[in-house]
């Protein structure tokens, strides 16, 4: 074990991936020459040359359909937006192209390839640079979608995510890549499709993913000290959900909370409830209650973007409202 | 529609003389060029007919008055080069090799059909012949070629990767985006734009600034070539002269191969109408290319009538036994609903 950035712990995963296996290859927005946008690719170009970590033009609709034309070919594509928001431009490729390869080709196409990029809100980047959509690329038959709290589930999950085969839409935290964790070294598998006990509790669970982890976290840091015991599950993944995994700790504190940074209509919470009222219908004391980001674009002033994200007191509210205490 | 615009894209150069350009070929691999068009057009008229009879669903769009592109670019290429098309990819799926016993049950959405009824008419693919599909958003499959001309670099590959897209598909990101980095990284990509002058009914001239379309390739520095669509020898030249560029060093070819769609968009639409007349139609017509480049044989002394007559036997027969063959062939099992959403093998 070493203590790592979120960051470097992403770079060891594609650094030791690319070593392992010719056919991967990183793709994107100055992932070369410049190091990364956020620095994720540090190192990549010298160690492993042009060929192998390709610079684009600002072009996410090519590259990305670069890179799944070169999966169709045999190759396993990394591609890197510099930020999930301007993949909304490669929508036709991941949707219309990777997404449906394997199925419209009756099976015989695979579509072995990684999108990856930070998703969700930064501080003070208004409307077009904070949103996260994991819930939209969620909805989509034929995607993975993954999304890290901690540097090891980083670098544990982008390794899974290279080798699964299938199109992930691979989802970092914008505001987690300076965060450090113990990284496993060498082969560090995290499976995609469970979900991780973050913290231990029986009175309510929170379910989150990606940087509302350490917000739930937090929020039951302070509920400990009121002896709320809080249970915090890390969704890791979002498709496929991992239901079990949820209803197996409902079943223990019979109270759910969800949060999530992205909009609340038809959001991630919106189908962890409906699995959790489902499969755990008879274990709930109350209704499940949703924190998840303001039903608005995302506001430049830093007191509007304060209240339109979910934070502590709001999952605290929350908790408090599910067990009858507010 | 202005004189001058219908008949710059009729203006396309001719392959030589008909007759005596032909001396030097192989009468055999003539009547197979004869034959492979001849297929497609006896198979699209039946296609037509089963939608009509409601054996094909959704949309089907008929390659009819394009054959001699799709068998004119196959015979121009090898068997391990790349194809991908858009969705009206019946033509090029025939000419490729593909059975049609299989490609006929795929509009009948058979488990039979090349991909076991999941992707129908606009989603042909068959892997084995390095059909890497019908695509059915324009221009979508355009980074997908590229990208397989990526690839194939990648892999150190002697192949080319072909992209067959109408000329609607020029005006969007997609073609630009893809054109560039080809350019810039000598990605070995044939783009073959079919002109058929019609994006569904909107004309080319009435969608784009610059109607030239292989005039665009200036903007990546990329060889482009004009080419008559109606004649299959002039098509495979000018494929031969591109697989050789990008098997050379990687060079990317811009084709704009000049033909006419003699049918509407798809079998939803009008032959003629609001967007176009009876008379251009018809006018087009006589540039049939299975007729002309039928004629040009027999004036080459290389098919004589026992052997049109025989060609035509064989053509007709091997359509009937796809539509029999597709129509009494078995639904996919319910089960296969499920299947191929997500591959359990790893990469």
């Amino acid at each position: 074990m070493s203590v790592l950035t979120y960051r470097d712990a992403l770079n060891q995963a594609l650094r030791e991936e690319m070593q392992r296996d010719g056919r991967v290859f990183l793709m994107g927005e100055e992932v070369g020459v410049y190091q990364g946008a956020y620095k994720v690719s540090r190192g990549l170009l010298e160690e492993f040359g042009p060929t192998r970590v390709v610079d684009t033009p600002i072009t996410e609709l090519g590259f990305a359909g670069i890179g799944a034309g070169a999966a169709m070919a045999g190759l396993v594509p990394v591609i890197e937006f510099m930020t999930w928001n301007f993949a909304l431009l490669a929508v036709d490729q991941i949707v219309n192209s990777a997404a449906k390869m394997l199925y419209m080709s009756g099976g015989q196409i695979p579509m072995p390839i990684v999108f990856r990029g930070p998703g969700g809100a930064a501080l003070q980047l208004a409307a077009q640079h904070s949103q996260s959509f994991e819930a939209f690329f969620a909805n989509i038959p034929g995607l993975k979608v993954v999304m890290p709290a901690t540097p090891a589930d980083a670098k544990g999950l982008l390794k899974s995510a290279i080798r699964d085969g299938n199109p992930v839409v691979f989802i970092e935290g914008e505001m987690l890549y300076n965060t450090k964790g113990e990284v496993p070294e060498g082969e560090h598998l995290v499976p995609i499709g469970k979900a991780d006990v973050k913290r231990e509790g029986a009175d309510v669970t929170i379910v989150s993913h990606a940087k509302t982890v350490s917000v739930a976290l937090k929020a039951a840091d302070e509920l400990a000290k009121e002896n709320v015991h809080a249970e915090v599950l890390d969704l890791r993944t979002i498709r496929p959900l991992d239901v079990a995994a949820v209803t197996a700790s409902v079943h223990k504190t019979h109270r759910c909370v969800v949060v999530e940074e992205s909009w609340p209509f038809a959001g991630v919470g919106a189908q962890v409830a409906y699995e959790v009222q489902r499969e755990a219908f008879d274990d709930l004391d109350a209704p499940v209650i949703r924190v998840s980001g303001a039903d608005v674009p995302m506001p430049y002033n830093k007191q509007l973007e304060r209240l339109a994200k979910p934070d502590v007191p709001k999952v605290i509210a929350a908790v408090k409202s599910v067990l009858y205490q507010a | 529609m202005k004189a001058g615009k219908e008949s710059k894209a009729a203006r396309a150069p001719s392959g030589g003389a008909p007759g005596k350009r032909l001396a030097g070929e192989d009468a055999a691999a003539m009547r197979r060029l004869l034959r492979d068009m001849l297929l497609i057009r006896r198979f699209e008229e039946r296609a037509g007919e089963q939608y009509a009879l409601g054996k094909i669903g959704g949309f089907c769009h008929l390659y009819i008055g394009q054959e001699a592109v799709a068998v004119g670019a196959m015979a121009g290429l090898n068997a391990d080069d790349y194809v991908l098309c858009s969705y009206r990819d019946h033509g090029q799926a025939l000419a490729r090799g593909i059975p049609p016993r299989a490609v006929m049950a795929e509009l009948f959405g058979k488990a039979t059909g090349t991909s076991h009824g999941k992707g129908g008419s606009m989603h042909v693919f068959d892997v084995d012949k390095a059909f890497l599909g019908g695509h059915a958003i324009v221009g979508g499959h355009i980074p997908l070629a590229t990208g397989v001309g990526f690839a194939i670099r990648y892999q150190g590959g002697s192949q080319v990767s072909v992209c067959f897209f109408g000329e609607a598909a020029v005006n969007n990101g997609a073609f630009h985006e893809s054109l560039n980095m080809a350019a810039l990284w000598k990605v070995p990509v044939i783009y073959l734009c079919e002109n058929n002058r019609y994006g569904m009914g909107t004309a080319l001239e009435r969608a784009a600034a610059v109607y030239d379309v292989a005039a665009r390739s200036c903007s990546y520095d990329m060889p482009s070539e004009t080419v008559d669509g109606m004649d299959v020898i002039a098509v495979r030249e000018a494929v031969r002269r591109a697989a050789e560029r990008a098997r050379d060093d990687g060079t990317p070819t811009l084709l704009e191969v000049r033909t006419y769609r003699f049918m509407g968009h798809s079998m939803s639409d009008p032959i003629h109408g609001h967007y176009r007349t009876k008379e251009e139609v018809d006018q087009q017509k006589l540039r049939d290319p299975v007729v002309t480049f039928h004629k040009e044989l027999e004036q080459a002394g290389m098919l004589d009538a026992e052997a049109w007559t025989a060609l035509e036997a064989g053509v007709n027969d091997a359509v009937d036994d796809a539509v029999r063959f597709a129509d009494q062939s078995a639904d996919p099992d319910p089960a296969e609903l499920l299947t191929d959403v997500y591959r359990e093998t790893p990469a």
